[in-house]
């Protein structure tokens, strides 16, 4: 099972606690984890991405073993450790504001 | 008439307040969505506790939540809150959010841009959800005016949402440009004789009237002048802020504009300036008595640059003429050192005899008066800055 790591206004959202298990079938990767994420947790479309592009929201941030992968493909395979579960992916909203 | 219950929404969450006819004890419920911004909520006329509201979010997007019990339980409409089950019923899942402009030959027009702040043209982009209006007579049919200005409608509870493309295809359309605020449809009323007649206004575009149900419409500005755009008498380009339309008199409609408070007598037609012995007529909101169709309440605000009131003192205006001569409400608002504004959405009226007139303010204040605008009491003090106030009264 893959770990996934929610902000608190997702978790309020979704009704979930701070962590959810998924089960993603086949490559692990940005996408593969947020269509899972999205299936179960249908109230959290458009949140985490754009409802039509799927792109990334500007202030949401994704963090894999320690390593802000926002930037990287959708598709790039995330590390093992995310694969394994033995770390969580985090998606983070960005800190902003004053 | 057994409750009053007022809607609020703000920068930090959704408050309900609710009261008994006197209006003089008031009980507090929330916040709601806590940590969001809560343009609007809003009730059914059909169903007082059929309630939507607009969370949204610039890190997490739009999400319409919808209450089937008065604002004790909130879902999101096509889901029942919990996901697993959701994901089961075979309801469309997550689609309430969604709001998707009509580009299609067929409805829409493929209009992909209007004018940016530096003249160029600017793709149209979703941002939010400004002002939710519920029907008149279905309680699953609403209106949603958002940023970048558009009207969108559904008529399935909130599951789904679709523009009415006419009105953001109007020829005029690719020339519309945001105000301070953004480009905001934040004004929508339905002519409650017919509810094929819709008034609308975008900040900064002006006001819209369709006759056939939203599908197609026109510019309704003529009478308006505005010093700070290239024509001020341009068909569209003006800041309109607010209109408030009278029941049984759906003909009459009154306008808060950037600057100027006027009124049309032909349904939009026309307008003429009514701001008269106004110490400002800069400001944001405008409503109407429920009983009394020439009385009309306002909020002076000092200039668009000084966001607050003049002198530092929260006074509505009244006007029991339909305009021109106004008189200061000050029994129980703050006459020095108040420096708060009032929203475009933030100032409700209830039907009862005497009326309720509430306002909230970017201060956190919610003022209540049970008695025409006589004399005012404060709801609630430390609120987050407030958005919007609805109110609904119910029997």
């Amino acid at each position: 099972m893959i770990r996934v790591l929610l902000p608190h206004h997702l978790q309020m959202l979704a009704r979930c606690d701070r962590e959810v298990l998924l089960n993603v079938p086949g490559k692990v990767t940005q996408r593969s984890i947020l269509d899972a994420l999205e299936a179960k947790f249908p109230m959290l479309r458009g949140t985490v991405r754009e409802h039509v592009t799927l792109k990334r929201r500007p202030k949401v941030r994704f963090f894999a073993d320690g390593e802000d992968v926002s930037h990287d493909s959708p598709d790039r395979p995330l590390p093992d450790s995310i694969a394994t579960g033995e770390k969580p992916f985090m998606i983070v909203g960005a800190v902003a504001g004053g | 008439m057994a409750a009053i219950r007022v809607l609020v929404g703000t920068r930090k969450g959704a408050f309900i307040l609710t009261s008994d006819k006197r209006r003089k004890q008031w009980s507090i419920d929330g916040p709601h969505f806590a940590g969001w911004e809560i343009y609007h909520v809003n009730g059914s006329p059909r169903d007082p506790n059929r309630l939507l509201a607009s969370q949204t979010s610039s890190w997490f997007g739009q999400i319409i939540q919808r209450s089937d019990d008065g604002g004790k339980t909130w879902f999101q409409p096509g889901s029942d809150g919990k996901a697993e089950a959701a994901a089961s019923q075979g309801m469309p899942q997550g689609e309430s959010n969604l709001f998707v402009y009509d580009t299609s030959e067929e409805t829409g027009k493929a209009l992909t841009t209007h004018q940016w702040y530096d003249g160029t043209q600017h793709p149209w982009e979703f941002e939010r959800v400004w002002h939710l209006e519920p029907s008149l007579d279905d309680t699953d049919t609403w209106y949603a005016g958002v940023e970048d200005a558009a009207l969108f409608r559904t008529t399935d509870g909130g599951v789904t949402w679709h523009e009415l493309a006419g009105l953001r295809g109007h020829e005029s359309g690719a020339g519309w440009a945001p105000g301070a605020g953004g480009l905001c449809l934040h004004t929508i009323a339905i002519d409650p004789d017919n509810a094929q007649r819709i008034f609308c206004a975008i900040s900064a575009a002006g006001a819209f009237r369709s006759d056939d149900g939203g599908a197609t419409w026109k510019p309704i500005n003529k009478g308006l002048h505005s010093e700070y755009i290239p024509d001020p008498t341009a068909e569209v380009g003006h800041c309109v802020h607010r209109i408030a339309i009278h029941p049984t008199t759906p003909n009459t409609l009154f306008m808060q504009k950037h600057w100027d408070v006027l009124r049309s007598d032909d349904g939009g037609d026309t307008w003429r300036e009514i701001s008269g012995n106004l110490p400002s007529d800069f400001g944001f909101p405008v409503a109407v008595h429920p009983h009394e169709p020439e009385t009309i309440y306002v909020v002076p605000i000092e200039s668009d640059s000084l966001h607050y009131p003049p002198e530092g003192k929260l006074r509505v205006y009244r006007s029991r003429t339909g305009g021109e001569e106004w008189e200061a409400l000050t029994q129980g608002l703050p006459q020095e050192h108040c420096y708060v504004n009032v929203l475009r959405d933030a100032m409700a009226v209830d039907t009862a005899d005497p009326c309720g007139v509430y306002f909230g303010t970017t201060g956190g204040q919610v003022y209540a008066s049970n008695d025409d605008g006589d004399s005012w009491q404060a709801i609630v003090r430390d609120l987050p800055a407030v958005l919007s106030v609805e109110v609904q009264t119910i029997t």
